[in-house]
């Protein structure tokens, strides 16, 4: 009897926590959603921050943002995908170098992302005289996703089974060619999958844009031009600006259902990539 | 891959290239490292009452006005917002990820953990904001000011909990099978399975997913300083409000020169050694790579 | 065809990188002010106005305190710096010029029943002596101390107008800029901080529950501050190292036109032709005496 009792209580503990953290999960997005919603029009997306932004919308913020994440992909895609390959295809196994590699990078992911902020603000915009400009946090960004990045493209590459570069030895082409024309699109989804997560954790940022982007609330002129994240634009609103609180809000919106289409993506593209791979 | 190198022209050309950008990123790191030493060795080797490591870290004074830079207490919040947030968020993620794998039916279960996956991913001046304008307030009418360490651990383990769940899952789903029909057959009941074989046996990776998500909170910066008050001092009880180290760098970063500045960097310096020796941990314990599932 | 639409996206991502960077270089004259939070608003609204009457120059104003606004334009960071204070004797190689007049003053929340604070009440609240509401009047309410990080010039005036070190204060609150003070002080009725009067007043203006307490017996207004009878008033200046160049020129007269009063107005700060010239002896007074 007691047994049935205990198993019972055990289920209702666990169930109860976890029920719970649901609970006030949800209670943060539908706070989230109902008072986004509540300052919320497509006329805010569109149109400039009018009285620090207590009025008016969030159009040149959005602008910034694209930029910043463009600046950032245009960076970390290339050199990302260059390490990859050359970590999975080109680097001996026993090779130091493609060991201390595989370190570094690692150790890159742990760095915390406010010391990502200092390093761009004094390599960026001190050193390097960019001055709080959308450049600077672009860069930052760039640093940030790398990583991630590098790590997934390359566990998408050394996944493609071994059968296929033997294909392209028998068919006589050259690593270049095999690498471009066969191993890449097979490797594609998890590819993508790393950049849609790269451009979530580039989303999502604030700590690292606030020395490196600035605060200018207006629309950039040019890359040079200091900038305002939507991370950031809810910060301000939330901490500095009274009656800001419609706004952030609504800009809350924005930004978690950006990230939400963003995780979907990337979840398919992980799933399609797990499914192609328990094929071949 | 396998067999002699190759001999194409474009191939050498590539694997050059290619290295060349892998050495780029190297430098990266040791660029980072580089420009923290740099901006913070003059505060760091000074030998003044006030400069030095040792004054830095044990320090108890902050006033950088009066060129007093004691992290002690920085430090010390930190470490206990930290502590109080795993406190927290160990209990309840082993209970979701316990929940998610044994309870529930096929379809709540894949949307529970869809769910945990979406908010692990929500950025933390959302939970800041949230935490400000809702928890702050409730907090505050119980014992004001509101902005205290009770609001930062509340929110940190809130942002923290879907990483120790999700990771805890995936390390139970990594038991082998044997160990389920072993338990069956010697006749134990589900719960007495779960605490006396599933989670010892999946330890390591329990433990590594929680040394990840504590340097998670330890770094997270945003969520923080909206809603802990920002008053340096010792952690003296729950409802008094704390400065971390990061919310010290955010907040002073923009207005300090000279020396105050270094401090900021040496701060920085401080919290990625933390972090490291973190991840280096979780490393071991859990044998494997140290970036594992990309959505932690 | 996904690698191709992948190449696409980047050559295009590419080319507007470099038309965005060409509308750089094709630019327009920027001038970068940063500095101090109080003057910050102002400069924003001038800034925009000078903007629609000159198209082909842009104005940015960046926040960093008065202490960075003096730092950027000794090195050439910026073009100007924005400082809400005199100057001291050690900055002498800057040339101030004055844009509005403003004061310092106590908030409270505005259901707190409290009328007026002594400055030996003040000093006693902010070193931890009183803690309670009570024990000045008020309600049975545990006082919220709010106070400002360092590297405001704000802080500054405040530690030397009562002659307090930084080391003295005992918190329950730091916050940032001025708006976050009054934004803290409106969501606890037990707060009592200290912001620039112009920002309190703009947002009392906005139905903010906050009250401003007079100081001394006076007054803490706009118009006290402009008839020189309110104790605690200081300088917003715009300073800058050497000559400034032409574009800067016009853009400081302008600032310093009667183009601008009403939008030195409508922050509630007050114009320098307004104020009268007890009231500017005042407002010097108290930055000779801060400390080199």
């Amino acid at each position: 009897m007691s047994k049935r009792w205990f198993e019972r209580c055990f289920q209702l503990l666990i169930c109860g926590l976890a029920v719970c953290v649901v609970a006030v999960m949800g209670w943060v997005l539908i706070d989230v959603i109902i008072q986004g919603l509540g300052h919320f029009s497509w006329q805010f997306l569109v149109t400039a921050p009018i009285d620090a932004g207590r009025a008016g919308g969030i159009g040149p913020i959005v602008v910034s943002t694209l930029l910043i994440l463009i600046i950032a992909l245009t960076v970390a895609l290339p050199l990302g995908l260059a390490v990859a390959v050359w970590l999975a295809e080109f680097a001996a196994r026993s090779s130091r170098f493609a060991r201390i590699s595989g370190v570094v990078l690692d150790v890159l992911a742990g760095v915390p992302s406010i010391v990502f902020g200092l390093f761009g603000n004094a390599f960026f915009c001190v050193y390097l005289g960019l001055g709080y400009s959308l450049l600077a946090g672009g860069l930052t960004l760039a640093c940030m996703i790398l990583p991630i990045f590098t790590r997934t493209c390359e566990i998408g590459l050394r996944a493609v089974s071994q059968d296929w570069r033997r294909g392209t030895a028998a068919l006589g082409m050259t690593k270049a060619s095999a690498v471009w024309h066969v191993l890449l699109p097979a490797a594609r989804p998890a590819v993508l999958a790393g950049m849609v997560l790269g451009i979530g954790r580039a989303t999502a940022e604030t700590a690292a844009l606030l020395f490196t982007s600035g605060y200018v609330d207006r629309m950039p002129g040019s890359v040079l031009d200091s900038g305002r994240a939507l991370a950031v634009h809810i910060f301000d609103l939330s901490m500095n600006v009274t009656g800001g609180d419609g706004a952030a809000y609504a800009s809350a919106l924005v930004l978690v259902v950006l990230i939400i289409i963003l995780n979907i993506l990337a979840q398919q593209l992980t799933d399609r990539w797990l499914q192609q791979h328990s094929r071949a | 891959m396998y067999g002699k190198p190759s001999t194409s022209r474009t191939d050498r050309w590539l694997a050059a290239t290619l290295q060349l950008f892998t050495t780029i990123t190297v430098l990266l790191l040791i660029t980072i490292v580089g420009f923290l030493c740099l901006e913070s060795w003059q505060l760091i080797s000074g030998s003044g009452q006030n400069t030095g490591i040792f004054a830095l870290l044990s320090g108890q004074d902050w006033y950088p006005l009066e060129g007093k830079f004691g992290m002690g207490p920085m430090i010390l919040a930190s470490l206990a917002v930290t502590f109080g947030a795993i406190c927290l968020a160990l209990p309840i993620g082993l209970a979701c990820a316990i929940c998610l794998q044994f309870y529930a039916s096929r379809g709540i279960a894949r949307w529970f953990e869809l769910a945990l996956i979406l908010l692990a991913g929500i950025p933390s001046v959302i939970f800041g904001l949230w935490g400000l304008t809702r928890l702050v307030p409730i907090i505050g009418s119980w014992q004001p000011p509101g902005a205290s360490m009770l609001a930062a651990i509340l929110v940190l383990a809130l942002m923290i909990c879907p990483t120790v769940a999700l990771t805890t899952t995936a390390a139970l789903r990594a038991l082998p099978l044997s160990l389920t029909a072993g338990s069956e057959a010697l006749g134990l009941r589900l719960p007495t399975q779960i605490i006396q074989v599933y989670l010892p046996a999946a330890r390591s990776g329990i433990i590594s997913g929680v040394l990840l998500a504590t340097a998670r909170a330890l770094g997270e910066t945003m969520a923080v300083l909206m809603v802990a008050g920002n008053v340096v001092q010792n952690p003296s009880d729950l409802f008094s409000p704390v400065r971390v180290l990061t919310a010290n760098i955010a907040l002073e970063m923009a207005y300090a020169m000279g020396d105050h500045r270094g401090s900021l960097f040496a701060s920085g310096l401080l919290l990625t050694a933390l972090v490291w020796i973190l991840s280096l941990w979780a490393n071991r314990a859990s044998g494997q790579r140290l970036l594992r599932a990309p959505y932690v | 065809m996904n690698m191709a639409l992948s190449t696409k996206h980047g050559l295009l991502a590419l080319i507007g990188l470099i038309l965005s960077c060409s509308t750089a270089l094709a630019a327009s004259d920027r001038l970068s002010l940063t500095g101090s939070s109080t003057v910050a608003p102002l400069l924003l609204e001038i800034g925009k106005r000078y903007e629609s009457l000159n198209p082909a120059v842009r104005v940015d104003v960046q926040t960093g305190g008065s202490s960075r606004g003096i730092q950027d334009a000794r090195m050439g960071t910026a073009d100007a710096g924005m400082v809400s204070r005199a100057l001291k004797p050690a900055e002498k190689d800057l040339t101030p010029f004055l844009v509005a007049m403003d004061g310092i003053g106590m908030i409270v929340h505005q259901s707190n029943p409290i009328k007026a604070l002594s400055d030996t009440q003040i000093k006693a609240i902010y070193t931890g002596k009183i803690n309670n509401w009570q024990q000045v009047g008020g309600k049975d309410q545990p006082i919220t101390v709010v106070t400002k990080a360092e590297g405001r010039s704000t802080l500054e005036l405040f530690l030397e107008h009562f002659e307090l070190k930084n080391s003295q204060i005992k918190p329950q609150v730091v916050i940032g800029d001025n708006q976050q003070g009054v934004k803290t002080v409106a969501g606890n009725p037990g707060a009592i901080g200290y912001v620039s009067i112009g920002a309190a007043e703009y947002e009392h203006a906005r139905a903010v529950p906050i009250k401003l307490l007079p100081m001394d017996g006076k007054p803490a207004s706009v118009a006290a501050v402009a008839k020189g009878q309110y104790p605690f008033a200081r300088e917003l200046n715009l300073v800058v190292k050497g000559k400034p160049s032409k574009q800067l020129q016009d853009f400081i007269a302008f600032a310093q036109s009667a183009k601008v009063n009403d939008l030195i107005d409508a922050q509630f700060l007050v114009s320098p032709r307004t104020v009268t010239a007890k009231a500017k002896a005042g407002a010097s007074v108290g930055a000779s005496q801060a400390k080199q």
